[in-house]
């Protein structure tokens, strides 16, 4: 008799993926899905659990469903990415070096001119002058 | 944006970017602030904030930060986060402005 494919594996298999790619283009663009990553989260969990399943079949109805080769595969696969999606969000994204020599409240803060995109000077004297304050964004670049 | 002119607050970016790089990102967010170039990290060192080799190809760069600066040229707050996913939310940095600057 011929085996039914294993939709589960696959179907937990495709959510990991969407997990893992996701995350930069969608959810990483607003603070709220992007500081702790929930969705992702939630689709890693809900990828999981269709991988069990898909390979309880496997296993339990080897006769039925196909997948005792790849189930593993696909499994481990996706424990590989969920780790390295961990990795990135729980550690590199925090190597960075300590706050001790920053600025800090209180101090003056150092004056300097430094060239817009149109090429036009902006000091922060002038800007302070014009304005009741000025919100520096210090950023890593590279975008 | 409107809630930081109409506080008189003035925003300017600041990354070792190129101003052709800082063009592009100023582009095609829409922003409406200057976003300025300090390519040998210059300004981002006299400020303490240097992440040395901290870029892909090992360039020096900024270290994420966030510092309102008053009209006499004092630091009021700043926010160095411990994630660089994580920044301060305009609201986050609103709010810092009224109870330290005050409208």
């Amino acid at each position: 008799m011929k085996r039914r494919h294993n939709i589960l594996l696959w179907a937990g298999f495709v959510l990991v993926l969407v997990a893992v790619i996701t995350y930069i283009p969608i959810f990483a663009v607003f603070a709220s899905t992007r500081d702790v990553p929930w969705v992702n989260y939630l689709l890693f969990l809900a990828g999981a659990i269709l991988l069990v399943l898909g390979l309880r079949r496997a296993f339990a109805q080897p006769h039925i469903y196909r997948g005792k080769i790849l189930g593993p595969i696909l499994a481990s696969i996706s424990l590989l990415l969920f780790a390295l999606f961990c990795f990135v969000i729980l550690y590199a994204s925090k190597a960075i070096p300590a706050s001790e020599t920053a600025v800090r409240v209180g101090q003056p803060a150092p004056n300097f001119t430094l060239a817009n995109w149109d090429g036009k000077q902006v000091s922060l004297t002038d800007q302070l002058k014009n304005n009741h304050a000025v919100v520096l964004i210090f950023y890593r670049g590279y975008w | 944006m409107n809630d930081f002119t109409q506080r008189h607050i003035e925003i300017a970016a600041i990354s070792v970017d190129s101003t052709d790089d800082s063009r592009k990102l100023s582009q095609a967010k829409g922003y409406t602030f200057p976003v300025l170039s300090d390519p040998a990290a210059e300004v981002i060192r006299r400020y303490g904030l240097l992440h040395s080799k901290g870029g892909e190809d090992g360039q020096d760069i900024a270290r994420p930060a966030e510092i309102l600066i008053d009209s006499s040229g004092m630091i009021r707050w700043e926010n160095l986060t411990g994630d660089i996913r994580v920044r301060a939310r305009p609201g986050q940095v609103l709010q810092a402005f009224d109870s330290t600057i005050g409208r």
